[in-house]
Order: C-alpha cells, then structure tokens, then sequence
C-alpha cells in the first residue's frame, strides 16, 4: 500500500462491459426489427394522432401516389379472394386474362393493379420487374362516371363476403383531393362506409383538447 | 484504442529489447468484438421501423335523397372550413360564404376552437369542404384536427360552385395562383 505505483498503470480499458451493452442492444434491435417490405410504390403519408395501428390481414389497399394515381391491391395471404377478384373483374369486363396474367396478379407478392381495364391485359402481360420501370397509368377513380374501382370495390366485396374486410387507403401527402374523392364515391356506391386511412402517427399537440382528454384518462387509444 | 502502446510512457513494459514472454496475459482484445457490435447496431437501427403505420378510421355518412331524412344544423354553430391552394383554410360561419376569412393548418385549431367555445356543444357542427386544389395531406391533417380539438360533429361536403368562385376571388385578391 505504501509504494506509489501510480506511473505504472495500464491504459487498458476493460471492453467487456462495452461489448456486454453493444451485444445487449444488438439483440434488442435484431428482435425488435422487422423489415420494411419492399415496396413497389414508394408513398410519403400524412401524420396523425390516431394510435390504432394499421390491420395487416385482409387489406383491401388503395394506394394513391404523389401524382393522384390510384392503385389496387390485396393483402397477399388471401390468395382465394385475389383469385375470385380478378376472375369477376375478368368475366364482367371481358378483359380475356390468360391464366398466366391472372397469376401475375394472384401469385406475386405485392402485386397491385395500376391500369384501367383497357390496359389491363398489357399490364398484367408483365412481371414485376418490368412494372418497375414502366408508368402506370393508374385505375381511372376521379368522379363518378368513369370510375373503375367502383367494379374494382364490388368484386372485392364479393370476394371476401362474410368475412371482415379491410379497406385501406394510403394516400400520398402531395396527391390531390379529387383522387381521394374518387375513391371515396366508388366505396359510398358500394355501401361501404367504413375505411382506414394509413398514417404515421404523432402525438397530439401540447394543450389540445385531446392532449388534455388523453392526460385525464391516462389512456392513450383514440379512434 | 484500448490496447494503446504504453511502452514509451514506461509502461508494463521493461523496455527495448526486453521480452516479457513469462506472463502471458488471458485478457483478449474485446475492441474489434465491441466496433463489430456497434456496426451491427447502426445497421440495426437504421434498417428497422420502429413505428408501425397507424390507420385513421372514418366513416362515411349514407347518402339522403330525400332532404327531410338530412341532418339539420343551426345555421349560428355551424362553421365551414374550405381547404384551398396552398394550404390555406377559408372558413366562414353560419351560412353565407360572403364573408369569407383566410387562414392556415396552424391558427386554424385557435378559430375551431373559439366556436366551439361560443357555441352550444350538442349543436356545434364543422363542415370541411376540400376544394380540387387541396392535397390529400391538407384532408387528412384537417380530419386530425376535428380529432385533436375534440369536434363529435363534422362532416366532409363537396363544394358549391359559388363557394369556390369566392374562394377564387379571395386567392386572387392574396395574390396566390
């Protein structure tokens, strides 16, 4: 105790605790984690308050892109109600789909259909990949009387009856409204009255009524 | 980094030239363990979406034909906001669109607000009225907002013409086009 070996003390730092942490925090995040599906249509969507997260089976998704394009597509565990659709959509419309269109449809994962039914059979003539770089045209939604995701909401009411479906719309921040009102008078003549729009969430703004309503509650579920 | 050579600030070592050889130290260098970790963890973090998307739900109201099934609203607690051009809320109350007022997503919760607070709570209707230059942001943000201030009663109405002529007139007169 009594010599001064103060000089003679290692620099060595003990890692271990170090690498305990950086292990700790890398199996949390590599459990936490769950990949972003790749998405064929990149959306930004707008943020809100609401708290429910988004359903993830039985999708009915509308998607409508920065240019107000509409899209349509199902979730794909329903394989069953995909193939009804676009079977339905096949023979009402008169399209002529091979088997091999409608598989590009039923098959491929986070297929969507982009095109009106004129283009139909040319658009589902080509894989994904090839979808990737050409533009599409979108399904025809602006106002009521040349709708086509009125047809495209009533095969999909057909396909899923008697179970619960899921409609979705995600909408990007700098589409127009009239895209969205599209979508809204093709679900309104199809009866449907309920949907969901995707959003990310934020928190309610300091002092709001909701703010306050959620601090009395303790609650954090809005609707 | 951690295993820095100490060896000129007479450290465990002799000196040049002498070996330590007999004392072999079991300590392993954890520094390329522990950059690994970290690298891993970035790679980690950014890759994952912590925050699941969320989902608005709204319902949309049945169409009436018939005017004597329609909801009624006091003209005086009803307020209507008309999403226009460049994120702008026009928004007038009771029923004439003449007097229309401009204003923006920021102040537009201290006017709901307001007329919520001067008007009777069972009566208090807002009436959103996005015109085709409003983004689907602006419709979604303005339904947040009927959330956030606690609204019961709102409802999303098409646009008269005469609305949107006067709205025009308004954004010409503000000089945005």
């Amino acid at each position: 105790m009594g010599r001064a070996k103060l000089p003679r003390k290692s620099t060595n730092i003990d890692m271990t605790a170090m690498c305990d942490v950086a292990f700790l925090l890398l199996s949390f995040f590599i459990l936490a984690t769950k990949f972003k599906p790749p998405e064929a249509l990149s959306v930004i969507t707008p943020s809100s308050v609401s708290t429910k997260t988004a359903p993830e089976k039985d999708v009915v998704l509308v998607t409508i892109d920065k240019d107000g394009k509409v899209y349509l597509s199902v979730s794909d565990a329903n394989v069953a109600e995909k193939k009804t659709m676009i079977d339905a959509i096949n023979t009402s419309k008169n399209i002529g789909l091979s088997d091999a269109e409608k598989a590009n449809f039923v098959n491929i994962p986070n297929a969507y259909i982009g095109a009106p039914f004129s283009q139909l059979k040319s658009y589902l003539d080509k894989n994904p990949e090839q979808l990737r770089n050409v533009i599409k045209p979108g399904i025809p939604a602006v106002d009521s009387t040349n709708n086509e995701m009125i047809d495209w909401f009533r095969a999909a009411q057909d396909a899923f009856q008697g179970r619960k479906m899921n409609i979705l719309v995600k909408g990007d921040d700098a589409s127009k409204y009239p895209s969205l009102q599209g979508v809204i008078i093709a679900l309104k003549k199809n009866d449907l009255m309920k949907f969901q729009v995707v959003t990310s969430p934020v928190p309610p703004p300091l002092g709001s009524e909701l703010y306050k309503a959620q601090q009395a509650t303790g609650t954090k579920a809005v609707d | 980094m951690a295993e820095m050579d100490t060896s000129g600030g007479g450290g465990h070592k002799k000196g040049p030239g002498v070996k330590k050889g007999k004392k072999l130290s079991t300590r392993v260098d954890l520094t390329p363990m522990v950059d690994l970790g970290f690298l891993l963890i970035t790679f980690f973090i950014f890759t994952t979406t912590m925050s699941q998307p969320t989902a608005m739900r709204l319902f949309l109201p049945k169409d009436v034909k018939n005017p004597d099934e329609q909801n009624k609203v006091k003209n005086s607690a009803v307020i209507t906001l008309m999403l226009g051009k460049s994120d702008k809320i026009y928004y007038y109350e009771g029923d004439s669109a003449a007097g229309l007022k401009a204003t923006d997503f920021k102040n537009v919760r201290d006017i709901v607000v307001d007329k919520k607070r001067r008007t009777d709570a069972k009566d208090f209707v807002v009436i959103i009225k996005p015109t085709v230059d409003a983004t689907y942001k602006n419709t979604i943000n303005i339904l947040d907002e009927m959330t956030i201030d606690g609204v019961k009663r709102y409802a999303m109405v098409d646009i008269s013409p005469v609305e949107y002529n006067y709205i025009k007139a308004t954004e010409k007169a503000n000089g945005i086009n």
